[in-house]
């Protein structure tokens, strides 16, 4: 229930933020919401000598359409996710997976950055942000760079972010006409993790076909998944129950989860199947409102 | 150990304290300032009893560091009566049996007021949605749901 | 249904939904838990654990962790060796380790406490202390434990060859045997209930405080048996100098207890000892994770039943075979006649002309323990029996379970009704409870609804569970704990202003006592429950009692407050006499006064007599206005109630959502209809919880699965329906009101009518029983195997 001692540090503007991890290295962690890192402090599980507290630096938090991106601030809370009316009606893939992040009073501090920059398979935006095809912007001593997603996921709990890296911004291509999304969560109770979850970003054609699916699953490996072959498979094809069915079973090829309390191994790769079903299905019927 | 100085503003007042870097919100409120109206349930950041609002907003105040709330404003329960005279939140949790020992109570109602504030009229659904991050062991949330109605019905007669 | 009540509401008797006297301070933030609770100089204790199920301790290094600033001391077993503390007596005769000299015997045992100046070196402490083990081989597996050449356990017990703990049977053993092998349908079940954990909101915890100077020791305490507590200490610890009449208990306010609040933990010896060795205050207030791995679990029950019928569904007889898995001791707090509790209410709500019900307890490399969780003593583990059984046998002689029910239920006109087994149920009227509860949910459209769903291939299913509690231990002759007699008790004095202070012998957790005891005063004296001053806790004051568990407070402790009032109005009767001169036979109580009979304008009300008694008593008559009664039960008392159930079934994924849940119960005559509804929404919550969620489990190396709150799956608002609930009144006619208990009603009638109605849905398809929780793998795989998932 206690953390061990550490050095805490408020900068005030990214620089000092990105020198201070710098300075400190492997030893030092970002504190964004601190809804993953500090329970892991708390149970003295991973150590932390430093904190490097970016809560307190102007302009990190927003959620705004520039052109044809959208762009959402490192630091902006799945609270305000969840609430934007914007990401609500166009990305209702987003509004979906916020809303089943933790619980509310979790989001009320939890980052959409922090979620990702944690590098859990477990947490939910990994997977959506896949189906989307988004990029991160990187902020570190050389300035910024971006990196697309399907780089981002290196390994359990590693991403491509350096010790010295922020993660600040995410850039989601704003959809084309005919697009739908959702992300569709299975959970023995609210505030849990995935017993298994599928995001699904789809666009179709002009005739009904799929030209664009993007299929991802969470907490079914070491790393997120983007179900390639099930998204190759749907393309050029209408998205009717047989198409989808194949894809779902595709898309559970593609999952290698572990067994724990949450489900055998056999049991989260047929709801990796059932999920990636139904997050077609409503992907597909939000396509019509688009 | 580095310690820090904080100023946070609780309950209306601002309160200065040379904390440790770890030291918990929670642990701020109940050890150093004796607001032990606000409790510890858990360790792993799920049960809400420690609910307060930061800036208005209900969070868990045991994943929170004392020094991240310098400079800016918490309310606990204690801070829900104003002069002696219950909030709206307190008189539906007494007039709807909302309570029975008590203990996830504070948190409950912390979370039930910021609700109100920015849903002053809602379902059943919502206020169990709103609450989903809120462990009760005693009243099975039945009450609970009706003593946020009766608030919110309370507060709109206001 | 309920009658109207005898008092106005202003003075809020029986009947009354008296808005709770205790809310204002839990409302106001200014509760008393015991984690509030802060001495001049005191000190914080956290505890270095075992993370072996089974290893003999080699070493214990606490150098480093007394290098901390803040670390003053590190208590092991050898500490407390040289006061003989390190080991102490169970609830049940049993022994238990307070620190260990030589092995541990489950993952999370305590192992060292780290006494600090503040909890946050105490914490540092617990993690510099470094402990060196010597893994033993676990055992995990009760069966195997019984295994000729398992590994014998309780190596400390001098000649102890096995891990046997006890064996214990009621019934008769042939002839049920005879009446099965005679019966046209036998049907059998093995039916196994895993362990759970209560997990209150508030974990458990101590301040103890020895007063070197005055020799006198005060705790406080998350307990639910103050006075237990206090005899038990000076029993154990009175060869260190402490003796009864100088020590002082306090149970604070307590943020849930539900029977995890009764055992003495470890953590609560090690406080005291160190506070007396110290000489200051100690504090302990244990994690959640602690709580869980180690606190006192519930169930862990592996039964094995069978029960006949003629073919027309009349039930013949019922054997219940359980082996239970105690952990290694026998921690559970039963009266002490009754090693498995009250198991042998098993033969539940119906005619059982034959039974038998044998329980072996066994030890095994876990927490000890086992009764903690709303369970009325193993009447939960009773009713699961029962009630799945009644269903297995409606499935096998395809009879509807609500009519195989409505035939076999004792009828309403033979109570008192003796049982197979040896209890005499005071009142009931179950077919009453079950129509009713099948009126409110629309049972018979219900059936038709599945019968419509299943030809489209969807699932829905209907659970009944129509059970008979037994509550309110007990009657001197068999019930006591560690040798105390389960009476309990109260203490009323009413003061020259006509206001009331009454003190008991139990401890509310949260179930009202302050508001519902002092309406049972209302009721008797008419003195408005607004001016009764309700005390319990603190073992200086409140007369002897033996605790709130087992629903036990309203049908022993509000009895003895009723008779308590009763005596104060028989001297008031006679000081009114003195006062109107009448003869005492001349006179006519209603509440709140008496008056001439055929004369009502000449009356003194109670508060005039009180005043009098301390101002204008007769000669030769003792002043003051006060008695006291300690109430031995002459029986026990048994709510009952029917549930009804509906699920659906989601045929992709295993989810069973809960569509409607009806609860009927019947308590006996109530004190507040609106303290009761809550006692049953959270038992409902409670009980629906182990059915679909919680289980906490071991690895075959005893790793605890399930010691967090991220496993261990308490309910959220989402996931706990809106909760139906109604009543029949059928009154105990040995209660001095007619009342009986009701807070673990819902925790032990839940379970079976969640588990009836899943199995229920997928009766269709030959699926006789699951064992809760009943978790969507579990069905799915039922699915799956069937054809018939998604």
């Amino acid at each position: 229930m206690i953390p061990a001692s550490f050095d805490y540090h408020q900068p005030k503007s990214l620089s000092e933020a990105v020198d201070l991890l710098q300075r400190h290295g492997e030893a030092a962690k970002v504190l964004s919401g601190g809804q993953s890192l500090l329970p892991l402090l708390k149970l003295r599980l991973g150590s932390a000598a430093h904190l490097v507290d970016i809560g307190r630096i102007p302009g990190l938090e927003y959620i705004k359409e520039e052109g044809d991106v959208l762009k959402i601030g490192g630091r902006t809370r799945e609270a305000e996710l969840e609430r934007s009316d914007l990401v609500r009606k166009k990305y209702p893939i987003l509004a979906d997976t916020a809303a089943v992040i933790a619980d509310p009073l979790v989001r009320n501090m939890a980052t959409v950055g922090g979620n990702l920059a944690h590098g859990d398979p477990a947490n939910d935006h990994p997977a959506t942000m896949l189906a989307l095809g988004a990029e991160v912007v990187a902020t570190g001593p050389k300035g910024a760079r971006t990196i697309p997603i399907a780089k981002f996921f290196t390994g359990l709990f590693q991403t491509a972010l350096t010790h010295d890296e922020i993660l600040t911004e995410i850039r989601i291509p704003a959809p084309p006409a005919r697009s739908g999304g959702a992300y569709v969560k299975l959970e023995r109770k609210v505030g849990d993790f995935a017993t298994a979850a599928a995001a699904a970003q789809v666009t179709l054609g002009a005739g009904g076909e799929v030209s664009r699916a993007g299929i991802a699953l969470t907490n079914a490996g070491p790393m997120p998944i983007l179900a390639e072959a099930a998204g190759e498979f749907l393309r050029g094809k209408k998205p009717d129950a047989a198409a989808i069915g194949q894809a779902a079973r595709l898309a559970s090829q593609a999952a290698s989860p572990s067994p724990d309390r949450r489900g055998s191994v056999e049991y989260k790769r047929e709801m990796a199947r059932v999920l990636t079903a139904r997050a077609l299905a409503k992907a597909v019927a939000r396509t019509q409102g688009a | 150990m580095a310690k820090h100085s904080i100023s946070v503003t609780v309950n209306g007042a601002s309160q200065g304290a040379q904390v440790e870097s770890r030291l918990l919100l929670v642990h701020f409120l109940r050890e150093n300032l004796r607001l032990t109206g606000t409790h510890i349930g858990c360790d792993t950041t799920h049960c809400g009893a420690c609910t307060v609002l930061l800036d208005g907003v209900p969070v868990k105040s045991c994943t929170v560091l004392a020094v991240q709330a310098d400079g800016r404003d918490v309310q606990t329960v204690e801070g829900l009566e104003k002069d002696g005279k219950l909030d709206p939140i307190q008189e539906g949790f007494y007039q709807e049996h909302g309570l029975q020992c008590g203990y996830c109570t504070p948190g409950m109602m912390m979370t039930g007021c910021a609700l109100l504030k920015s849903n002053p009229d809602p379902s059943e659904s919502e206020i169990r949605q709103a609450i989903s991050g809120n462990l009760c062991r005693c009243t099975g949330y039945v009450n609970i749901v009706k003593a946020v109605q009766h608030a919110a019905a309370a507060a709109r007669a206001r | 249904m309920a009658s109207t009540p005898r008092t106005s509401p202003e003075v809020g008797g029986m009947g009354h939904s008296v808005k709770r006297k205790e809310d204002p301070r839990f409302l106001r933030g200014k509760g008393n838990y015991v984690d509030d609770i802060q001495l001049p100089g005191m000190l914080h204790m956290d505890i270095v654990r075992s993370p072996y199920a089974h290893a003999r301790i080699v070493k214990i290094d606490p150098s480093h962790a007394l290098k901390i600033p803040g670390v003053l001391a590190v208590i092991t077993g050898e500490t407390l060796a040289q006061y003989k503390l390190h080991w102490m007596p169970t609830l049940m005769s049993d022994t238990q380790m307070v620190l260990p000299t030589e092995k541990v015997m489950y993952q999370a045992q305590e192992v060292a406490a780290v006494i600090a100046t503040d909890r946050y070196a105490a914490a540092d402490g617990v993690e510099a202390v470094e402990v060196e083990y010597d893994p033993l081989p676990v055992v995990v597996d009760p069966f195997k434990a019984l295994e000729p050449g398992a590994p014998v356990l309780r190596t400390d017990k001098p000649n102890k060859k096995d891990n046997r703990i006890f064996h214990w049977e009621v019934g008769d053993r042939k002839g049920t045997e005879s009446a099965l092998a005679g019966s046209d349908v036998v049907v059998e079940q093995k039916i196994y209930l895993p362990r759970i954990h209560v997990a209150s909101i508030e974990t458990c915890g101590i301040v103890a405080d020895f007063d070197r100077i005055r020799g006198k020791l005060t705790v406080y305490m998350t307990t639910q048996a103050p006075h237990a507590i206090r005899t038990v200490i000076a029993l154990v610890a009175g060869h260190v100098g402490l003796s009864e009449e100088k020590i002082r208990v306090i149970s604070p306010d307590i943020g849930g207890g539900f029977g995890g609040k009764v055992p003495v933990y470890p953590g609560y010896v090690i406080a005291v000892a160190a506070s007396v060795v110290i000489g200051k205050p100690v504090k302990w207030v244990e994690d959640r994770m602690e709580n869980l791995q180690a606190d006192s679990f519930a169930r862990d029950y592996h039964i094995t039943a069978r029960m006949g019928a003629k073919k027309d569904g009349t039930m013949t007889g019922l054997e219940i075979k359980t082996i239970a898995d105690h952990g290694y001791a026998d921690a559970a707090a039963n009266p002490s006649k009754f090693p498995a509790g009250l198991f042998s209410i098993c033969t539940g709500s119906y005619k059982m002309p034959k039974a038998f019900a044998e329980v072996d307890g066994v030890y095994t490399n876990k927490p000890p323990g086992g009764i903690a969780y709303r369970c009325s003593f193993r009447v939960t583990e009773a009713v699961h029996a029962i009630e799945r059984m009644t269903d297995v046998l409606a499935q096998e002689l395809k009879m509807d379970p609500a009519d195989l029910r409505l035939k076999n239920f004792i009828p309403a006109d033979e109570f008192p009704y003796k049982s197979a087994l040896g209890w005499e149920y005071d009142s009931g009227n179950y077919a009453g409870a079950l129509k009713k509860a099948m009126d409110l949910i629309g049972y018979a459209a219900l059936r038709k609804e599945q019968a419509e769903k299943r030809k489209k291939g969807e699932l829905m299913g209907i659970g009944i569970s129509s059970f008979t509690e037994i509550v309110g231990a007990g009657p001197s002759k068999h019930f006591d704990i560690l040798g105390i007699k389960m009476f309990d008790s109260c203490e009323l004095r009413v003061h020259p202003t006509g206001k009331a202070t009454a003190r008991f012998g139990t401890k509310s957790q949260g179930q009202g006592h302050e508001t519902t005891y002092a309406q049972i005063i209302a009721e008797e004296l008419g003195i408005p429950a607004a001016h009764v001053e309700v005390e319990e806790g603190d073992t200086d004051t409140a007369p002897y009692g033996l605790g709130t568990y087992a629903s036990r407070s309203t049908p022993t402790a509000g009895a003895a407050g009723a008779i308590a009032a009763r005596k104060v109005r028989d001297k008031a009767k006679k000081i009114a006499a003195y006062l109107l001169e009448v003869a005492e036979d001349d006179l006519v109580w209603e509440p709140g006064k008496f008056s001439v009979k055929g004369a009502p304008q000449k009356s003194k009300t109670i508060q005039d007599i009180a005043f009098a008694a301390y101002t204008n008593h007769p000669q030769g008559m003792e002043a003051g206005l006060e008695a006291v009664d300690y109430y031995d039960p002459p029986n026990l008392t048994f709510p009952f109630g029917s549930y009804i159930c509906v699920v659906d079934i989601d045929r992709g994924t295993g989810e069973v959502k809960i569509r409607r849940f009806v609860a009927v119960d019947d308590c006996g005559n109530i004190i507040n209809p609106m303290i009761v509804d809550g006692q049953i929404h959270g038992g409902l919550t409670m009980g629906m919880a182990p059915a679909l969620l919680e289980e906490i489990s071991y690895d075959e190396n005893g790793n605890v699965q399930g010691g967090s709150f991220m496993d261990y799956l308490l309910p959220t608002a989402m996931e706990t329906p809106r909760w139906e609930t109604d009543k029949t009144v059928t009154p105990s006619p040995h209660h001095p009101f007619g009342a009986k208990g009701v807070g673990e009603s819902a925790t032990v009638g839940a379970p079976p009518a969640i588990a009836n109605a899943v199995v229920d849905a997928l009766s269709h398809l030959g699926v006789k029983h699951i064992d809760i929780p009943i978790t969507p793998e579990k069905v799915w795989k039922i699915l799956k195997e069937k054809g018939v998932a998604e």
